[in-house]
């Protein structure tokens, strides 16, 4: 076992392993799981948006088409930062108003006060006395939700313009089978038009990945701002004092980007090569060719 | 529709929490000595062992919470954490939005570090932490203003050149010269700013700020505070 009761007294390589396995560091560490878990429940959520937004703005009842039009319009225009800074703010005390409503109906200060934001005290969420990782959680869940809005919007416009390529005859000879349109859309709409999305999802999902140091503007504690705060020139006031390291940090993140973008870059041709195989598109086309 | 499934479950979930009275303690976890998260990642310094002896006092339960320097005063006004502890000055336009208990550090020094001491202060790059009471004073001093989110930012703005100086509280800057080997040396006189430091809280928040009040002035009294401050500021750091 490794012994690090004593930091200022070590050296070489035991300081340094001391050094990196910190709380301090473990957190960083963990903040990396942070990041991956965001991404895995963010990516399907948003996909999930974007589908409905996708159907909705595809609608024949027109308060629905333009919802769904609308949801991509709005979302698309405001510059991410702003819907960063605002929205979980808006959607933070929005929800703390409705709990406000039901839980101290008699509660008669006013809630708006100048600046400040003031519910009962039984309204807070999560409530004062939850420990500090409820409170992380609830943010976490904020940034998911915001996350998957903006990201949906993208994604709803990306389905709509793959559903809309779908060439028609397809629909047409569904149809003359006497499909009914559920099932065309089921059948042979959706399964077709993943293919023309692709290219646009995998973009999207590139800029997610770039996108979540974001988080750290929602008050979660990502990768970006442990590597800025252990990076930090530390004085004899912290057991490991050292210089200003941020740059063998930050170039640790670079690789970590990198490889998860590259990855997802394998992952997404190979994805493509699959759906492109059988489909009378020239990618299917030449695999055929190919193959003969 | 999302939003209301949401609030929802959250309602269900926090159904049934008793309702003790904790205060969240709002801190910037950057700002060695007075505040910093140590190598167990956890919140330490002057101001948590103040404010830890301060809620012993009050009997409250108390939870440390970090925050970005630029949003901790809306953070604390959306009712986010209870109490900024944070290094915050005293000053008429803070007073203006917050409220703060009497100080429990004195009004303290504030000092130019640069690389040397003919540094020009008065009319090269100063660097200060945004929202701070010295980059409001390094931009009406006729230097340009260089401003950083964190203090950590502003010393290396001047390691690297970008800025001829920075300008913060003698006492954050104090280690950083007398550890740097010669490097970094203080430069021009020492400005004093602010009222001292205090701990601010919500407008509406009268009743805990009067406990904080009466903990900071018991603790005067006996002199535990002027022995708190000595042992993170060194023997000669200014006490009541």
């Amino acid at each position: 076992m490794l012994d690090c009761a004593d930091p200022k007294a070590l050296e070489g390589l035991h300081w340094t392993l001391c050094y990196l396995t910190t709380g301090k560091h473990l957190d960083f560490y963990w903040s990396f799981g942070t990041v991956l878990v965001l991404l895995a429940v963010t990516a399907p959520v948003a996909l999930a948006f974007g589908f409905a937004g996708a159907m909705a703005a595809r609608s024949p009842v027109l308060p629905v088409r333009m919802l769904g039009k609308g949801y991509t319009a709005m979302v698309r225009g405001v510059p991410d930062i702003v819907f960063f800074l605002f929205f979980v703010i808006a959607l933070d005390q929005g929800i703390e108003w409705l709990v406000h409503q039901v839980r101290c109906p008699d509660w008669t200060d006013p809630i708006r006060n100048g600046l400040e934001f003031r519910v009962c005290p039984q309204a807070k969420v999560p409530p004062g006395t939850a420990p500090q990782a409820v409170h992380q959680i609830y943010g976490f869940v904020l940034a998911v939700v915001t996350f998957a809005i903006v990201f949906g919007a993208f994604a709803a416009n990306v389905l709509y313009g793959a559903m809309q390529a779908v060439p028609r005859a397809q629909l047409e000879t569904a149809e003359a089978y006497g499909m009914t349109a559920p099932q065309v859309f089921r059948r042979v709409l959706v399964p077709q038009m993943w293919l023309y999305a692709l290219p646009g999802l995998g973009n999207l999902w590139l800029i997610l990945i770039k996108a979540t140091p974001l988080l750290f503007l929602l008050g979660v504690q990502d990768i970006v701002y442990w590597a800025r705060e252990l990076g930090g020139a530390k004085t004899q006031a912290y057991d490991y004092p050292h210089p200003d390291w941020r740059l063998w940090y930050f170039l640790g993140l670079m690789v970590f980007y990198l490889a998860m973008t590259r990855g997802s870059e394998v992952l997404i041709a190979r994805l493509s090569a699959r759906l492109n195989r059988g489909q009378a598109t020239m990618a299917g086309e030449a695999m055929r060719k190919a193959a003969a | 529709m999302k939003r209301l499934i949401l609030g929802t479950a959250i309602l269900a979930l926090s159904a049934g929490v008793s309702l003790a009275q904790t205060v969240r303690m709002g801190t910037e976890g950057a700002y060695p000595p007075y505040n910093f998260i140590n190598d167990k990642g956890e919140v330490d310094g002057f101001e948590r062992e103040l404010g830890d002896k301060l809620c012993e006092m009050a009997g409250l339960t108390c939870e440390w919470v970090t925050t970005a320097w630029d949003s901790i005063i809306p953070n604390l006004q959306s009712g986010n954490y209870d109490t900024i502890i944070a290094g915050m000055s005293i000053t008429e336009e803070r007073e203006q939005v917050v409220d703060f208990t009497q100080n429990y550090f004195p009004p303290a020094a504030s000092a130019y570090m640069a690389l040397k001491a003919d540094a020009d202060i008065k009319g090269g790059v100063v660097a200060a932490q945004t929202g701070t009471i010295q980059a409001g004073y390094v931009a009406e001093s006729g230097a340009t203003l260089l401003e950083f989110a964190t203090p950590d930012e502003t010393v290396a703005a001047v390691r690297n050149g970008e800025a001829d100086a920075v300008f913060a509280d003698k006492d954050f800057l104090a280690p950083v010269v007398a550890e740097s080997g010669g490097q970094f040396v203080w430069a021009g006189e020492d400005v004093q700013l602010g009222g001292g430091v205090g701990m601010a809280l919500r407008e509406s928040d009268d009743e805990l700020r009067a406990k904080f009040d009466a903990g900071i002035a018991a603790m005067k009294a006996d002199g535990s505070l002027n022995e708190l401050i000595r042992k993170w500021f060194g023997a000669d750091a200014a006490t009541f």
